[in-house]
């Protein structure tokens, strides 16, 4: 029994990394075709450097991804701390619609985006006679509106971890009620406030379906920009870039885990 | 009598403060996920004109009616056992998995998750295209297949490479809540069913799965409902006999230009999450 574990235990491990190893390895193929292997070579991590698109692209993901971070992890946290620690009306109701842009497909989540965003542009261009479009605000607005929920439910997770009688001790010992949450209870739920941003700047970067509906002329994304050319077919150059992308997820990986130290569930640490 | 007491004064203040912190989200969720929300219900009742432009005005429900066509219960019939097929094999692949991780030393464990948030973590477009490039006519996996002497692998464009792209992409979340509720159940409860002479199978069936099943139901919604909706594998791994729910839907904004169709398909997508999940809570689930 133990060995039959351990043998799916490392089937499922080798199709976990197999394939992403094997895309890495394609991307130092110096052969224009992906599937003929003619020599080691860095060309095609050259060529990004070259490719304008590919630059803009990534500027506007990181834009997107900055701006999106933190207003979430500022609304989110917020959120957690006032369902968790607080009682008052419609507090229920604010706690399923919490839950909601985590439950909904993104497909469904993007058409909303774009007929909202669609009206909104019209209302407001039609009051103050502006000229606005669909852009990178409008991406980052949505971005906002999927990440907060996501923050929320890491820093929520921390703070169901945390012992009350803490902040009561706090509390008795006469620090206000600011202080208490300066002093106390925010440097206890950081790990969670850091994870939750750090998930948000991941979800941010990956996002392809959403971002499509919403995003304008000029405003394209990375992932958005690459989806677009894997449709077309495999190239070197999207090994590469690939390549990149997931180092940069990697890098992500390492960050979470060192400021969440317990790297036990997806929120991070036991409850 | 109530208002005067300092403790109902302090508790209202106290509601009070907890919904001004809540506020700032709370509205830009109303802004920003409640209106767009009823934004989509509203367009699913109006009209398209012969250009293509949505009419707000001229409600009717032909987008509804639309829903009852053979070729929509095709497609959702497919996305339907697709969903359902990776949220199963996610289910067997993960469970023994996890049960596997969770069994092992803190040291070892605490090593296995990291490779496992490590794919749980990274860019989902670029897992899936990796598949398009091993799958492809002449990719790696074609190159073994032919020096097996198995013939040429011609599986991209196909449901099975969909199937196989949808159980790589959600596999983690599989992975994760399961982990969770096994590390967490309670294992005396395991030895005093195998002191009272219970097979390992039935100690298994009676007590160990009965006690992880909040985690297998919090798995499995976690898979299933994105791969519902899944719409990035479909349009890099199918072709143009797979369609499924996800880029149909897609299609109707981004090339039919039928966005009251398209609205009504998300609406009735989005009913059946909506009671999947409430089916999930039902069941006494909390953890997301």
């Amino acid at each position: 029994m133990e060995r039959l574990l351990a043998a799916n235990a490392w089937a499922v491990f080798a199709f976990f990394y197999l394939p992403i190893l094997v895309l890495i390895v394609l991307s130092f193929n110096e052969n224009r075709n992906v599937n003929i292997w003619t020599g080691f070579s860095t060309r095609w991590y050259g060529e990004i450097l070259d490719n304008a698109d590919v630059l803009r692209a990534l500027r506007n993901s990181l834009v997107v991804a900055g701006v999106s971070t933190v207003c979430s992890t500022a609304l989110g946290t917020a959120a957690a701390l006032a369902v968790e620690r607080f009682r008052f009306r419609g507090r229920r109701l604010f706690d399923g619609l919490l839950y909601l842009p985590i439950i909904i497909p993104d497909v469904t989540m993007a058409v909303m985006m774009l007929l909202f965003f669609v009206q909104a542009l019209d209302l407001v261009n039609g009051l103050l006679g502006t000229r606005l479009n669909l852009g990178l605000a409008t991406i980052s607005l949505s971005h906002i509106a999927f990440n907060i929920s996501f923050v929320a439910v890491v820093v929520r997770a921390r703070l169901g971890q945390l012992d009350p009688a803490i902040e009561e001790a706090a509390a008795d010992l006469y620090a206000g009620r600011w202080q208490v949450f300066r002093r106390v209870t925010l440097p206890l739920i950081l790990p969670g406030v850091l994870g939750g941003a750090l998930l948000a700047l991941t979800l941010s970067l990956d996002d392809v379906v959403i971002t499509s509906f919403v995003s304008g002329p000029g405003s394209t994304t990375l992932p958005v920009y690459v989806f677009g050319l894997v449709r077309r077919g495999v190239t070197p150059l999207i090994n590469a870039v690939s390549t990149v992308m997931l180092l940069g997820s990697m890098l992500l990986v390492g960050l979470s885990l060192m400021v969440q130290r317990r790297p036990a569930t997806l929120g991070g640490g036991n409850r | 009598m109530g208002d005067a007491s300092p403790e109902a004064a302090a508790a209202k203040a106290e509601a009070m403060r907890g919904f001004l912190i809540s506020l700032p989200s709370y509205l830009y969720l109303v802004l920003f996920f409640a209106v767009p929300f009823v934004i989509v219900l509203v367009y699913s009742f109006a009209s398209r004109s012969s250009t293509g432009r949505t009419v707000l005005g001229d409600w009717n429900l032909v987008s509804y009616k639309r829903l009852f066509d053979p070729l929509v219960a095709q497609i959702a019939f497919r996305s339907l056992w697709l969903a359902l097929a990776t949220t199963l094999l996610c289910l067997v692949v993960a469970y023994p998995f996890a049960y596997f991780i969770a069994t092992r030393t803190p040291r070892v464990r605490n090593a296995l998750l990291i490779l496992v948030m490590i794919p749980f973590w990274s860019n989902f477009l670029v897992r899936t295209y990796a598949w398009r490039v091993l799958l492809g006519s002449d990719g790696p996996v074609s190159q073994i297949t032919q020096v097996l002497g198995l013939g040429e692998t011609r599986l991209l464009f196909t449901v099975w490479a969909i199937l196989i792209g949808l159980v790589y992409g959600f596999l983690p979340f599989m992975v994760l809540p399961l982990y969770a509720a096994i590390e967490r159940m309670d294992w005396s409860l395991v030895e005093a069913a195998r002191d009272l002479y219970a097979s390992g199978w039935t100690a298994f069936r009676k007590v160990t799965w009965p006690l992880t099943t909040p985690g297998v139901i919090a798995g499995s919604i976690l898979v299933f409902i994105p791969a519902l909706g899944a719409y990035v594998t479909p349009a890099i791994l199918g072709g143009a006999r797979t369609v499924l729910l996800g880029d149909y839907i897609v299609d109707q904004f981004l090339a039919a230009r039928n966005w009251p169709y398209g609205s009504a398909l998300s609406v009735a997508l989005m009913t059946v999450m909506l009671f999947a999940t409430f089916v999930y809570f039902r069941a006494g689930g909390r953890n997301l």
